[in-house]
């Protein structure tokens, strides 16, 4: 069954219609990457997945979005569960201004944990998992907003993996982040591939081609292509994805 | 123009440039062998060195594209197709070299009638005409063109098949001529083979236009679009 599902989707923003009619099915454990350029929803489409357009007044939505075949938008769907199995990384790395060991427990402490040896077992695995455990394991007491870009992008990260999340939803999780950091951030979506479904919201388009089983590019709020990375960057078949991968857009 | 576009651009113009010179290396020494003018001979030796130099830069020239632009999709074919058919060049341009190298070692004009038996005009002509066609088909980037080169190619084939027993025949017939028939042996085999490394040009192209690999499939499969 495909982990993430949408049919016939719309969005509106007011009367603008910024969505057109976006079908898409996503595999478990996979790497799905967006890519196309500005203004062409893809980070609008990523955030409805859990459903963090529902903050925008003027926000509508048509059409079905499913995880592991529930329609996310039901009624009866709670959204604070669902975002529990819903993680996000944003683009500028977003630490609470507290300790890295509270960041990463803050999600954790909400759901009411108090074991101190689950709290601090939960740190270590999460650390460990997003590859920052040796390079913070002695000053989990520390300010998190001390640590440099690249490992605040990767405590955000852990902090994300702690609630145990099945789907990483990322946007533009590396372009604030220098080449050695960004590479860090592309090891990690590689490793997590193996226990998590992402999809990521990219620029750059050798990020895409790197870390991506498949990639899906959007124009002017349409999905024109959906392919495997490999395809996509060697022989697209649409002639304004071609466009696009090789740098002759507009 | 985008600085890749120009990049491409100036690749396909050099590309040519060396295929222009490996096509005339190979019509002079056609002239050379057949006309036994060990002078031309000896200008295909010189201008060999071109043709390597021009194999070299045009490597670097990939390489550097490859480092600085990533290209994908028609533009990272385009860049391995011409890396390929450099070295289809390059390989030309010593078979040309080769043959001129005989026409500085035979001695004595060859017996009309062993060329006129042979067909080595017709076959030089054929395997000139290809790689003329091939370039016209990478110029114009056109595969209609570059297909036809499948068919042209069992000319060349035909011709080699039948020489063993051709030039067999005629030594019995003519031992005072035995060097040079087997002279005229060997640049059968190497016109065949210039005969393949059309082909394989041919099968990069219709790799950077169409996306499709054709190597190692029947020439009826070539064939269709």
């Amino acid at each position: 069954m495909n982990k993430l599902e949408a049919q016939n989707v719309n969005v509106y923003y007011g009367a603008n219609k910024v969505i057109n009619d976006i079908s898409i099915s996503i595999k478990p454990n996979s790497v799905t990457a967006f890519i196309g350029p500005s203004g062409c929803g893809k980070s609008t489409f990523l955030r409805l997945f859990n459903r963090m357009n529902d903050y925008i007044d003027i926000f509508k939505m048509e059409g079905k979005v499913e995880i592991d075949g529930k329609n996310i938008y039901d009624k009866n769907i709670r959204v604070e569960e669902l975002r529990k199995q819903i993680g996000m990384v944003f683009q500028k790395p977003n630490p609470f201004p507290k300790s890295i060991y509270e960041n990463i427990v803050y999600g954790l402490r909400i759901q009411g944990i108090k074991d101190k040896n689950i709290l601090d077992e939960t740190v270590e695995k999460s650390l460990k998992q997003a590859a920052l455990w040796e390079e913070v394991k002695d000053k989990l007491k520390n300010s998190a907003l001390a640590l440099s870009g690249g490992q605040q992008q990767r405590l955000c990260i852990a902090r994300t993996l702690a609630v145990e999340p099945t789907v990483i939803l990322m946007d533009e999780p590396a372009s604030a982040l220098d080449p050695i950091s960004s590479a860090k951030v592309e090891e990690l979506i590689y490793e997590l591939k193996n226990n998590y479904t992402i999809v990521i919201v990219t620029h750059n388009m050798q990020q895409a081609a790197r870390v991506s089983d498949t990639t899906a590019f959007f124009y002017m709020g349409e999905l024109i292509e959906h392919d495997a990375t490999k395809l996509i960057f060697t022989n697209p078949k649409n002639e304004r994805t071609q466009n696009y991968v090789t740098g002759r857009f507009g | 123009m985008s600085h890749l576009d120009i990049e491409l651009k100036q690749l396909k113009a050099d590309t040519i440039k060396m295929w222009t010179l490996v096509n005339l290396q190979l019509v002079k020494a056609k002239e050379s062998l057949l006309n036994l003018d060990k002078d031309l001979a000896r200008q295909v030796i010189l201008s060999e060195k071109r043709v390597n130099a021009s194999e070299l830069k045009l490597d670097l020239d990939c390489e550097n594209i490859f480092a600085l632009f990533n290209p994908v999709a028609v533009d990272l074919r385009f860049v391995l197709a011409v890396l390929k058919i450099n070295s289809n060049l390059e390989r030309t341009g010593d078979i040309a070299e080769s043959i001129a190298k005989f026409a500085i070692n035979v001695n004595n004009n060859f017996d009309l009638k062993l060329l006129e038996i042979t067909r080595i005009v017709e076959m030089f002509e054929a395997a000139i005409k290809m790689m003329d066609e091939v370039m016209e088909a990478f110029d114009k980037e056109n595969t209609l063109i570059a297909r036809k080169i499948f068919q042209q190619d069992e000319l060349l084939d035909e011709i080699n098949n039948k020489a063993n027993t051709i030039v067999a025949d005629y030594i019995r017939n003519h031992t005072e001529n035995i060097e040079p028939a087997l002279y005229l042996l060997s640049v059968i085999r190497k016109l065949e083979r210039v005969g393949d490394q059309s082909k394989n040009m041919a099968e990069e192209i219709i790799f950077y236009i169409e996306a499709k690999v054709l190597k190692h499939r029947s020439d009826s499969i070539k064939n269709k679009k």
